[in-house]
């Protein structure tokens, strides 16, 4: 069941910045956009299982740092291959300089 | 009758085929691939040893995607008069535009033809096979591949040995500070490096030096670099320029064929090159379809190569002139990267080697500054504590 958690402080994650957040033994990531959006996805790359914390964030894009695969972590979509399957994205609010997200 | 043929069904060509689709093109596509195996990613062939086959796409996408996909069959020509090509099962099919995906083909020296040598998943296999039930392996070549499998091998617990012509490992590919490194984390992995030896003859179990020593193995594996599959190209009458020669389409010199991935040789910037990249066939597959669907854009990807040995990831990006100047950026400790400029002080390449991903983020930063042609003072460039990527708004 999911659930709406307290994963960080939004002055956390840099402008265009990626942090991993793990819950329950799931682990996620958090980016933050050009724009001060906060999106929530899977922290493995749908591609190997590779985590995103180290991935490059252009807006509000992730590559994943070893296979160069991209995604749209508004979506989750794969934008370039090699990746052939879509990230699962997960709702986000900031509340009171908090970032929650429902996982 | 099929209107896009594709011939070969690598990283280069399936990615076409589906990129094809992806940007809109509803006719007949048909691929064609030489090997009987459902197309597979090659990295991990040398990487892990092969030791589990990843697909790049499930039979089912092809169906879905309504790609006709024709494993283990040949081209044995191509008839650009007419438009047609003749498959080895003796069916001979028109096209209307073709795309020539062929690849490379391991190189073997004369002499070294006993040798294992990597390039298939049946290869990576008997490698594979080898390295497991053998206690010692030669490696003749200091390259990706000679020292990816060095790893394999050690970490198999073998005993390796590298046989390399050049003073360093590495020469063709990244600078010394990066060849340094990698090679000295193989030799405290306690891999044997006999450089700048010249190999005379090799068998599947022998190194014969032109000094007539002779080393003993049970196997002995070259990874002495790739040869461009251009023979179908050059029957057909095409312009070979080290792979077969493209345009900034990727169109060759026949209007109705184009050419993409480790096969041909193109255009980058001011400089012809070919590059056996698996980014690069993912990319240039994208660039030669919108270019066959009459939608050409200006190839300004820069080329990216990765290796993994041990836990160490190592990163390219764009071409380093291995006789000009490099700088070194300061980073963590048990890491390394370094860049060039060129005489303008445009930054053209960097390279980056540490554990795991650590470096990453950095590398990319440089690719896209490189992409960008930004013009960077030197200190800023080496300075650890300057932010990057906040320079890259400025380009």
């Amino acid at each position: 069941m999911a659930e709406w958690v307290d994963a960080c402080a939004a002055s956390n994650v840099d402008e265009e910045d990626v942090i991993r957040f793990d819950h329950q033994a799931r682990t996620f990531i958090i980016v933050r956009d050009h724009e001060d959006n906060y999106y929530c996805t899977d922290g493995l790359c749908s591609h190997e299982d590779v985590h995103l914390v180290d991935g490059f964030v252009v807006e509000s894009t992730i590559e994943c740092p070893k296979h160069s695969s991209i995604f749209d972590v508004s979506t989750g979509e794969v934008e370039t291959p090699p990746a052939c399957e879509d990230l699962t994205t997960y709702p986000t609010k900031v509340e009171d300089g908090r970032v929650y997200v429902e996982v | 009758m099929a209107t896009i043929v594709i011939i070969g069904a690598g990283e280069c060509g399936v990615r076409a085929a589906f990129a094809l689709r992806e940007q809109g093109y509803a006719e007949a596509i048909t691929l064609i691939g030489g090997e009987a195996s459902l197309p597979y990613e090659r990295p991990p062939l040398s990487k892990q040893g092969g030791r589990e086959i990843k697909l790049i796409r499930q039979r089912q996408a092809y169906k879905d995607a309504d790609i006709d996909l024709r494993l283990g069959l040949t081209v044995d020509a191509i008839h650009p008069d007419v438009r047609s090509l003749d498959l080895s099962s003796g069916e001979t099919i028109q096209y209307k535009q073709l795309l020539l995906a062929t690849g490379a083909e391991a190189r073997l020296f004369p002499t070294m033809e006993g040798c294992l040598t990597l390039r298939t998943d049946a290869d990576a296999k008997a490698i594979l096979e080898s390295i497991d039930k053998a206690s010692r392996i030669g490696i003749i070549g200091g390259g990706f591949i000679g020292l990816e499998l060095a790893a394999v091998a050690r970490d198999a617990g073998a005993e390796v040995t590298v046989f390399e012509s050049g003073l360093r490992v590495l020469a063709r590919a990244v600078p010394a500070e990066i060849a340094e490194f990698v090679q000295a984390r193989h030799k405290l992995e306690g891999v044997q490096f006999r450089t700048n030896c010249d190999v005379k003859s090799a068998t599947d179990t022998t190194v014969t030096l032109s000094d007539n020593r002779v080393f003993d193995f049970d196997t002995v594996i070259a990874g002495v670099g790739s040869i461009p599959n251009t023979t179908l190209a050059q029957m057909a009458g095409l312009t070979l320029d080290n792979g077969i020669l493209v345009d900034e389409n990727f169109g060759t010199s026949d209007a109705d064929i184009y050419a993409a991935g480790d096969c041909c040789s193109f255009k980058w910037r001011d400089q012809r090159v070919r590059l056996e990249s698996w980014k690069a066939a993912q990319d240039q597959a994208a660039h030669v379809c919108a270019s066959m669907l009459g939608e050409p854009s200006v190839y300004n990807k820069v080329p990216w190569f990765w290796s993994d040995q041990y836990d160490l990831t190592l990163q390219v990006t764009g071409l380093f002139d291995q006789k000009a100047v490099v700088h070194r950026r300061a980073t963590i400790d048990g890491a390394c990267l370094v860049f060039q400029c060129d005489r303008q002080g445009v930054l053209q390449a960097a390279a980056a080697v540490g554990i795991g991903h650590t470096m990453s983020k950095e590398v990319r930063v440089f690719e896209k500054l490189i992409e960008r042609q930004a013009k960077i003072e030197l200190n800023i460039l080496s300075d650890a504590t300057q932010n990057l990527k906040r320079l890259l708004k400025n380009y």
